[in-house]
């Protein structure tokens, strides 16, 4: 069956993740969580750290869930998931689980439970080797509490706490390279996606499902409220960090890096900075350094990328 | 009633072939002293394929109760163990552990919390989390120690309780002093404690469960009052569960201890290893005529409040000892005590000692059954050194 038609098939069934949720009008998160929940063919249990996704969903007494869902914090996501997959390691040899009856066990945490607070219990449970899938659905800042920068938030980019000013451009620092650092622990696989590409992300969720170990997906997702773009937009604009190379898709196999997508043309970066209103003053006459400086960053980044790929010397 | 063998071995373990015999399927570990002998030795009976567990490394305590929350509510039995800032780094996944009833076993090796940092023993850790909602029962010995830790699962899966349950021993004066310790067979304990069964598991995919989920103001209240009262039930579970206990080891347990109480005019109420220095001295005062007596709490969490005023309503003078403070305020034993005896005729005293590993000797006992100790028993009036 085709790839499209598996998708579409588990999601015409009893959808992972239901309709009636209260995330917001064009956020990227459902897209990510559904493509990425319809591509296993096995049972999951979803482990969720705080965030949008958990809040949005779960209000008690109802739930937007129909496989397990479980959250415990902001920070421990990744902890808790290495729990179920002991729990579950520890049923089968006990013969309390048959090998057949095999749960994947997938984290969904957003940037703020990946790169900041939550970075310790992942680089935990990446170093353990416990066999789960970590996504990181990354919308580049705090979304849920108000839109506050975050490590992941890019360099210029406006947040509530990193506000463009009459002597401030945004934030000042460049965003960690995260997938870099997931990769930097040795893992079986860990890739770049966005929800825009919803093929490449469906199979980056086949590789990393059948990775002996643990897997980890970064995901640009839109956030219509923090990015201040048009909810109409979402993956268009998606498309544009990917054709802009802002965000290249790519994949790290047993260290291998490898770019799954190449843009036939590659924009300028303007055409991802324009739509959103967090980037609105860079786009001020004064402030064409600072876009110069961004473009000039990104084409560093994938020529780097590119040497990675080529398995040649890093910088 | 079986045979049983004597060994000499601390509480830590005695613990640790406590938890050899339960044989749980996860343990988080992660290391602190003085709790550090009991992950060490349980790794070691993983090792030498004497126990079966998941030994999960995490790299923090914070991480150690979360994958313990993850494993229980999966399905899985599962302990951990901790003391002083591994507890306090851990205390909000504690909170959550409770509210999620997640029926987790730790031992914790009570240790002084920071700063100074210290290793040695006060229960300062242990009531940073009173109000958690776990349950806490303090051995007095290497003895108690082994067997709370045998009742603990019984207590934390009971299907009215479903709480994460806490044995804590005093750091060093307990963990790491050998004494004579009677074990049950491993067959005994294996059906004493019995199979992990928890209702509504996360691994149930047949049947899917949102773990976790935001409740806001129409539904957080009830949630926690129903969290609470849980708590409140284990206090008769635990009874049950001690009774049953006592069929098997010959050893009584309950959530409180009278020791020589019969016509006491004057009462210590202490936890902890303490209670067995002021047994001492309640004998010694015996002898010389003197009607003084101890009633120990073994279940500080829950808190058996009806039970401790029937057994001091006879007291002239009820003294608590605390080995935590609570600067600015009650310190947590005594506050405990005045609610339970409020509207009796005793007199109320209360004393903090032994912070941060400080002995309460005897004579210490005596002079606070004299009525003469000061507030901060062992406290030197001298300056420290700049």
């Amino acid at each position: 069956m085709s790839r499209l038609k598996t998708l579409v098939r588990n999601e015409a069934g009893v959808p992972p993740l239901g309709g009636g949720h209260a995330l917001c009008q064009g956020c990227g998160v459902p897209v990510v969580v559904r493509t990425v929940l319809n591509t296993f063919t096995q049972p999951v249990v979803v482990v969720n750290a705080t965030g949008c996704l958990e809040v949005a969903t779960t209000r008690f007494p109802a739930t937007a869930w129909n496989v397990p869902w479980l959250h415990v914090a902001f920070e421990n996501a990744a902890a808790v998931g290495s729990g179920v997959e002991s729990a579950q390691r520890a049923l089968r040899r006990r013969h309390a689980m048959s090998a057949d009856d095999e749960v994947a066990v997938v984290v969904f945490a957003g940037d703020g439970g990946t790169y900041d607070i939550g970075l310790q219990a992942l680089s935990g449970a990446l170093e353990r080797g416990h066999k789960l899938l970590f996504v990181c659905y990354d919308n580049e800042a705090y979304m849920n509490t108000g839109i506050q920068r975050s490590g992941a938030t890019p360099f210029g980019a406006a947040t509530t706490t990193s506000p463009s000013g009459d002597v401030s451009f945004g934030k000042a620092q460049q965003r960690k390279d995260m997938t870099a650092i997931a990769v930097a622990h040795h893992v079986p696989y860990a890739a770049q996606a966005t929800a825009s590409h919803w093929h490449d992300l469906s199979v980056k969720v086949e590789h990393a499902a059948a990775a002996e170990g643990p897997a980890f997906l970064n995901v640009l997702t839109d956030c219509p409220v923090g990015w201040g773009h048009e909810p109409r937009l979402s993956l268009r604009l998606l498309n544009a960090a990917v054709d802009s190379l802002f965000w290249p898709l790519y994949e790290v196999v047993d260290g291998r890096y490898r770019v799954t997508y190449q843009p036939d043309k590659v924009v300028p970066i303007e055409d991802w900075l324009r739509p959103q209103k967090r980037f609105a003053h860079l786009l001020r006459p004064e402030n064409a350094n600072l876009v110069a400086e961004i473009q000039a960053k990104v084409d560093a980044d994938w020529e780097d990328l590119l040497r990675r790929c080529q398995g040649g010397d890093l910088p | 009633m079986t045979e049983t063998t004597l060994r000499l071995m601390t509480g830590g373990e005695a613990v640790v072939e406590a938890m050899r015999q339960i044989d749980p399927d996860v343990v988080p570990v992660y290391p602190i002293t003085p709790q550090t002998p009991i992950i060490q030795g349980f790794a070691k009976f993983v090792a030498d394929g004497k126990a079966q567990a998941e030994l999960v490394n995490v790299e923090s305590e914070h991480s150690a109760m979360s994958a313990a929350v993850g494993s229980a509510l999966a399905g899985a039995r599962t302990m951990t163990a901790t003391s002083s800032q591994g507890l306090a780094l851990m205390a909000e996944v504690v909170y959550i552990a409770a509210s999620m009833r997640a029926p987790i076993v730790m031992a914790v090796g009570n240790r002084a919390l920071s700063g100074p940092i210290n290793i040695h023993c006060d229960h300062s850790d242990s009531m940073l989390i009173r109000d958690s909602g776990v349950a806490q029962l303090f051995a007095e010995n290497a003895q108690e120690a082994y067997d709370l830790t045998v009742m603990a699962p019984r207590l934390a899966e009971h299907p009215d309780v479903l709480l994460p349950v806490l044995v804590c021993q005093d750091g060093f004066t307990i963990t790491h002093s050998a004494e004579p310790v009677a074990m049950l067979d491993d067959e005994d304990v294996s059906s004493f404690v019995g199979d992990y069964s928890l209702p509504h598991r996360v691994l149930d995919t047949a049947h899917p469960t949102t773990q976790g989920p935001f409740a806001m103001p129409d539904y957080y209240f009830e949630l926690r009052r129903q969290q609470a009262a849980a708590l409140e039930t284990a206090l008769d579970a635990f009874t049950g569960i001690a009774t049953e206990y006592e069929e098997l080891s010959g050893r009584p347990y309950g959530p409180l201890e009278a020791y020589r109480l019969e016509d006491a005019e004057r009462v210590i109420v202490a936890l902890g290893s303490s209670a067995g220095t002021v047994k001492d001295v309640v004998d010694d005062l015996r002898d010389e005529g003197d009607p003084v007596g101890l009633l120990r709490i073994v279940s500080f969490r829950p808190f058996p409040a009806r039970e401790a005023a029937a057994l001091l309503e006879d007291a002239d003078t009820v003294i608590v000892l605390d080995r935590a403070d609570s600067p600015g305020g009650a310190a947590p034993l005594r506050a405990e005590v005045a609610a339970a005896l409020y509207g009796s005729a005793a007199r109320l005293d209360g004393h903090v000692y032994g912070l941060g590993g400080r002995d309460l000797h005897p004579e210490d006992v005596r002079e606070i059954f004299s009525g003469c100790a000061p507030p901060y028993v062992g406290l030197r009036g001298v300056a420290c050194p700049a």
